[in-house]
């Protein structure tokens, strides 16, 4: 029954593609009178397979984008005493059915004076490295779409195309604010992919793989409950965890990080100049984005697909996705917006060093004796007391004040 | 200790979120077709005119003082005729505001010497047609007395109280005819 769940959707695609070979086959005996060759049948399998996964992808995350955006309204509306949309479905629930509707039928307005193909482009642009980076994680067992045996880096260097999105986004709108929501945009952008890809790499070390099914697996164990092997609950893993999602917040341009949005100071940064569905199509890419990184974080620290065998492993992954989404709401609804050089001297000074810290932390874990469960308990405090360490020092340095503390004449 | 502020934070925004599931005194929105706050006496909208009992039985004479008081100018009134001796009856013919002039200032009723117009609490005004659609005729400014006393009794007890004083003391100088019935609330009804 367990398993019946847990491969459902293996099982059904692997179905669908028994079926279209079979009518392949069916159409080469009417044309040629003989069924198709070995290679040819394999080619048919393998080209529904990936017109498979793709469509499967994309209304999948299509779909969760839209319950986010109305999750997203919902928390956000709690936090603030409010009700948020309750108007169009249960519970508001439909909701972005109605704003999908409402961005469709909305003029789409071109700058005079904009660069005209770039600006055209950049939205389509935008979702691409969003959608694909969906591509390199197993959602499930024998659920991997792809399986690279580089699939961490490959997910970063896809993400990073989004960058270039951003300021073709930017550079095409011909405006100034948008151009200053470009530029931050790739500043931030970039300082702070450098602590994210720091904050896998622990992961990377101990696994000895790039490959997200291979770090999966390493998490797993055979009991029922399945959790013991999560990264996360190792010192370096739990750092490593944290580290990846605020710079994973960072990087999908998500609030306490939000300058190169930043509405009140640039009204809305690099999509100022864009309407209608193209302005959709960027809340869709950073939307996607977000999930996407929800989803590394879930496969990298918290054990991927694994958990207690009371759910479909699939759906454990979405959980644990949906939870980090959560997290992240959350947090915007706490935080208010950084200034840049606060949000700068946080990647450099504060995320950098301590990402590179908790390295070294993995590597004392890595050669520490871990047969027994004392010498694993002696490792568990070793590791701890170090990255620990690292934090209050860091802390320290961080929450230095410069020169004099400042005086509020009218405020204090 | 770095940090500590950010899950002070977190910690308040968590216990809005979860209060505001089970102390119903937190949501203060008002789901606005299905509820309704209930108004303050003195809140105004848009003028109205006052009758007694029957719609034509109304308290405006046609002196056009609102008219002329009002600053946007949006009142229109044509005094009604006699229709065999071509005199003017005390009565409007044609009595119009238009709404999308109007500012609600209140002025026409403070300057109304009669009560007969009265500032109303609707404000459920939008239309489609924004040229025609905005005037509100006679027969739509028309209402009666007991709702006055409904949407602002204070006003309307005061108002009640001089109109009946008043009519005590000066309508017979003023009703020379002496067509008033005794007890119509208004005096000027009849013909000059
Ligand atoms: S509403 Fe009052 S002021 Fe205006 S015309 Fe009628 S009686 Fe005169
Ligand atoms: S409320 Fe003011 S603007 Fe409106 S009709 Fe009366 S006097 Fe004119």
């Amino acid at each position: 029954m367990y398993n019946f769940f847990d491969q459902l959707f293996v099982a059904l695609g692997a179905w669908l593609v028994g079926l279209v070979v079979a009518a392949g086959n069916g159409v080469s005996k009417l044309c040629c009178g003989q069924p198709m060759s070995e290679a040819a049948a394999h080619n048919v399998a393998a080209g529904t397979q990936v017109v498979l996964i793709c469509v499967t992808i994309y209304g999948v995350f299509a779909l969760c984008f839209g319950l986010a955006t109305w999750l997203e309204r919902k928390m956000l509306a709690r936090i603030q005493n409010r009700y948020g949309p309750n108007r169009v479905g249960p519970f508001g629930l439909l909701q972005f059915v109605a704003d999908g509707v409402k961005m469709l039928t909305k003029e789409d307005i071109v700058p005079a004076r904009a660069d005209k193909l770039v600006h055209f482009l950049a939205p389509a642009i935008v979702l691409a490295p969003a959608l694909l980076m969906f591509g390199f994680l197993p959602f499930g067992r024998n659920m991997a779409p792809t399986d690279l045996d580089t699939a961490v880096i490959a997910f970063f260097a896809v993400g990073a195309g989004s960058e270039l999105a951003l300021f073709m986004a930017g550079w095409g709108s011909r405006n100034k604010y948008s151009i200053l929501g470009a530029l931050r945009a790739v500043a931030q952008m970039i300082s702070y992919e450098i602590p994210l890809v720091l904050a896998a790499v622990p992961v990377v070390m101990i696994v000895g793989s790039l490959s997200t099914s291979q770090i999966v697996a390493a998490q797993g164990t055979d009991s029922f409950l399945d959790v013991k092997g999560w990264f996360v609950w190792t010192p370096w893993g739990f750092a490593g965890f944290i580290l990846f999602l605020i710079a994973a917040t960072a990087e999908s341009n998500r609030s306490p990080f939000d300058i190169p949005e930043g509405e009140s100071e640039i009204i809305a940064g690099f999509h100022v100049e864009y309407s209608g569905f193209k302005f959709a199509l960027f809340f869709m890419a950073e939307y996607l984005g977000m999930m996407a990184m929800a989803g590394l974080g879930v496969t990298l620290f918290l054990g991927g697909w694994h958990g207690p065998k009371l759910l479909p492993s699939w759906a454990w992954f979405m959980l644990k996705g949906f939870l980090i989404v959560c997290w992240l709401i959350w947090l915007r609804g706490t935080l208010p917006r950084l200034r840049v050089d606060q949000l700068m001297a946080f990647a450099w000074k504060a995320m950098l060093p301590f990402a590179l810290f908790n390295i070294f932390a993995t590597a004392v874990w890595f050669y520490l004796p871990k047969t027994t469960f004392l010498q694993s308990a002696v490792a568990w405090i070793i590791t701890a007391a170090l990255v620990v360490a690292a934090y209050l020092v860091i802390s320290r340095f961080v929450s230095r004040r410069a020169g004099a503390p400042r005086v509020y004449r009218y405020a204090s | 200790m770095l940090g500590n502020g950010l899950l002070q934070g977190l910690v308040v925004t968590a216990r809005n979120f979860i209060r505001s599931y089970f102390d119903p005194e937190r949501l203060t929105t008002v789901q606005y077709p299905e509820e309704r706050v209930t108004l303050p006496e003195n809140s105004r909208s848009f003028p109205f005119l006052v009758y007694d009992g029957t719609p034509d039985n109304l308290r405006c004479v046609a002196c056009k003082i609102c008219e002329q008081e009002c600053p946007p100018q949006c009142i229109y009134i044509e005094v009604e005729r006699d229709p065999k001796t071509g005199k003017p009856v005390r009565r409007p013919r044609v009595f119009d505001i238009d709404y999308s002039v109007c500012m609600q200032c209140q002025i026409c009723a403070e300057v109304c010497p009669f009560d007969a117009i009265k500032m109303d609490q609707v404000y459920e005004l939008a239309g489609t047609d924004r040229f025609g659609g905005m005037l509100h005729d006679k027969a739509a400014l028309l209402k009666s007395n007991e709702y006055y006393h409904q949407i602002r009794p204070t006003e309307a007890d005061e108002v009640d109280a001089r109109l009946s004083q008043s009519k005590k003391k000066v309508s017979p100088p003023i009703a020379k005819p002496a067509a008033v019935p005794p007890a119509q609330p208004v005096p000027p009804k009849t013909d000059v």
